[in-house]
């Protein structure tokens, strides 16, 4: 309770709380308020935005719906950023526990294979994921956990190694607890706080890759994704520059969300500024 | 210097089991992949006869078991041949070469940008911490790390390119004109703004974050305090004692970017139709020319290392404890 006040007592907390619950509102109504497919024909094609009463942010050049758009593809980025970073928080904190609490060659193993994947830019290997495995909505998602895991095995390693050799593990192992038992029932929970904080990061950077993928046309072209939304929008950049700038506005406010409420609960948890 | 190089290099000594796990596990994931080059060769000649198709494989090596092939590969990779690409009928490595100069230009000028302003707008904030200043530097800095990279480049080159007319909106400088030296290298930087910016302004914001928490935590320090007690004067104390030790997490970041930045690229090039590393990405796998695709996560992987490598001396002439035993 005391986390939640201390939470609560920042400005910056206050606005993301209220903005993500906001994006949370606008995805769990999508089909409420636009019911149907939202890439269907809706009316006549490039429509500005507070002309037309039933298109409240105009249509793009195919004549779909942005606001329908816009709506569904909360739900879209929702998801995509929520099951990706899920995957890369199992994936990291079991390389990064099982490296830690062993240490040795499988330490050794496991670091040199972080390191592979930190050398590889991200978004490159997002490319070959894609380019292996096509672009359906569950390959992406999958691809973006999987790039997104060495700075959480990172974390999750470094917490390990100064949590192991503390007393409740000296105990925990005395009285014959096994090696997963002592890992993830008694290590993980105390190793886990850094990496709830860092999973904000992870959670921008997913949405953002994703977005960026289907801006480049090469993520699931059958989903409502704003990014693709954009993207589209580049072919009428000249005229209709609404198409582009609507969407990329949402993708900016769930973001910066994300990194509010992440600030957010990383000072309410951080002893050190308490103090000032 | 000596001794710098040397620690230096056992640092890419460490590297290399990385760099060969990446090789391996790059060339299984494409064997993967549906269609092989011959596929994508017949896509675009419109098919031939099976008797050709077969040769084809042959040519490539295409007929050969999976693990023959990966040392022939890897093999080749020591003579840094990366093989022919299927579409552009070139070596790989021709084409990396012809692109490489533009995206470490935009990276360059990206990064040089991105470190000197998030530099400057992270001292600000600290100096004047919690106050107004602070707070708004902080938002705008959150702004821009929030900002998709993509948008942000449409919405500039909607402002300055289309209703202004202040700016080229796509190219890698003016084409017809044969541009000599100054002029040429004006002309080039002319289309670099709009690029450049959009590319850093993420970057932007996380160096300024960090150097501000880090010149806040160093200012901390006991031998700030001591700077204090001997009377020198505030300007001296942050520029002689507190700034070269919160320098240091900056260089780290540097490294840490590189490769963030090299992904960063391909969608700026792909918008800005800049002949670099990552529009040749983005052509690839939209064209499906794997062994291209594949040249190009290689190249960037060495860059990375490399620029790594560059940092960790860096990091060493800086902080004098890494070399002291």
């Amino acid at each position: 309770m005391a986390i939640l006040k201390d939470y609560f007592r920042s400005p910056i907390a206050r606005v993301g709380t209220i903005l993500l619950l906001l994006i949370i509102f606008i995805a769990l109504t999508a089909d409420w308020f636009f019911p149907g497919n939202p890439l269907r024909l809706a009316g006549r094609p490039l429509q500005w935005p507070f002309v037309n009463p039933k298109f409240i942010l105009g249509t793009d050049q195919a004549g779909r719906n942005i606001a329908a758009q816009l709506f569904h593809g909360a739900k879209v980025s929702l998801i995509i950023g929520l099951v990706s970073t899920l995957i890369a928080i199992i994936i990291g904190v079991v390389i990064g526990a099982i490296s830690g609490f062993y240490s040795g060659w499988i330490d050794d193993i496991l670091m040199r294979l972080t390191e592979a994947f930190q050398i590889l830019p991200n978004f490159l290997l997002l490319l070959v994921g894609v380019a292996v495995f096509g672009s359906t909505i569950n390959i992406v998602i999958i691809a973006i956990g999987v790039v997104s895991w060495p700075p959480v095995a990172r974390l999750t390693r470094a917490e390990f190694l100064s949590l192991r050799n503390r007393e409740f593990v000296q105990a925990g192992k005395t009285i014959g607890m096994s090696s997963t038992r002592l890992m993830f029932k008694e290590i993980l929970p105390n190793a886990l706080p850094p990496v709830i904080m860092y999973a904000s990061v992870i959670l921008s950077t997913a949405i953002l890759m994703e977005s960026a993928l289907a801006f480049l046309n090469l993520s699931d072209p059958n989903i409502s994704s704003w990014g693709n939304l954009v993207g589209n929008g580049r072919l009428v950049l000249r005229q209709q520059w609404y198409v582009s700038a609507i969407p990329g506005i949402a993708i900016l406010l769930t973001v910066l969300s994300a990194s509010l409420v992440g600030q957010g609960i990383n000072d309410a948890l951080n002893p050190r500024l308490k103090k000032r | 210097m000596l001794h710098i190089l040397t620690l230096a290099f056992r640092r890419l000594l460490t590297t290399i089991p990385a760099l060969v796990i990446i090789l391996i596990a790059l060339f299984l994931l494409l064997q993967l992949a549906p269609g092989d080059t011959v596929d994508a060769l017949l896509a675009q000649i419109g098919g031939a006869e099976s008797s050709v198709i077969d040769e084809m494989r042959h040519h490539y090596e295409l007929d050969q078991s999976t693990s023959s092939r990966l040392i022939n590969y890897l093999w080749r990779l020591v003579h840094l041949d990366l093989g022919q690409s299927a579409i552009y009928n070139k070596p790989v490595s021709h084409m990396i070469l012809e692109r490489l100069p533009a995206t470490l230009l935009l990276m360059g000028c990206a990064m040089l940008l991105a470190f000197t302003f998030g530099t400057i707008l992270g001292i600000l904030s600290a100096q004047k911490v919690n106050r107004w200043p602070d707070t708004l530097i902080s938002i705008l800095g959150l702004i821009f790390y929030s900002t998709p990279s993509f948008w942000l480049a449409l919405m500039g080159i909607v402002v300055f390119s289309i209703y202004l007319n202040w700016l080229p909106p796509s190219g890698f400088g003016s084409i017809g004109e044969s541009l000599t030296g100054m002029a040429a290298i004006v002309d080039i930087a002319w289309y670099l703004i709009l690029p450049t910016t959009t590319l850093a302004l993420v970057y932007l914001a996380i160096y300024l974050r960090i150097m501000r928490a880090s010149l806040l935590e160093v200012s901390t320090l006991d031998f700030v305090k001591t700077a204090k007690a001997k009377g020198l004067s505030r300007r001296k104390i942050l520029v002689n004692h507190i700034l070269r030790n919160a320098m240091l997490p900056m260089i780290t970041l540097i490294g840490l970017q590189a490769g963030t930045m090299l992904g960063g690229s391909v969608v700026i090039e792909t918008i800005f139709a800049i002949p670099g590393l990552g529009r040749l990405a983005y052509d690839s796998v939209v064209q499906r020319d794997l062994n291209t695709l594949l040249g190009v996560v290689f190249v960037s992987a060495i860059l990375v290392i490399i620029i790594n490598f560059i940092v960790d001396m860096l990091y060493a002439k800086l902080d004098p404890r890494i070399t002291g035993h």
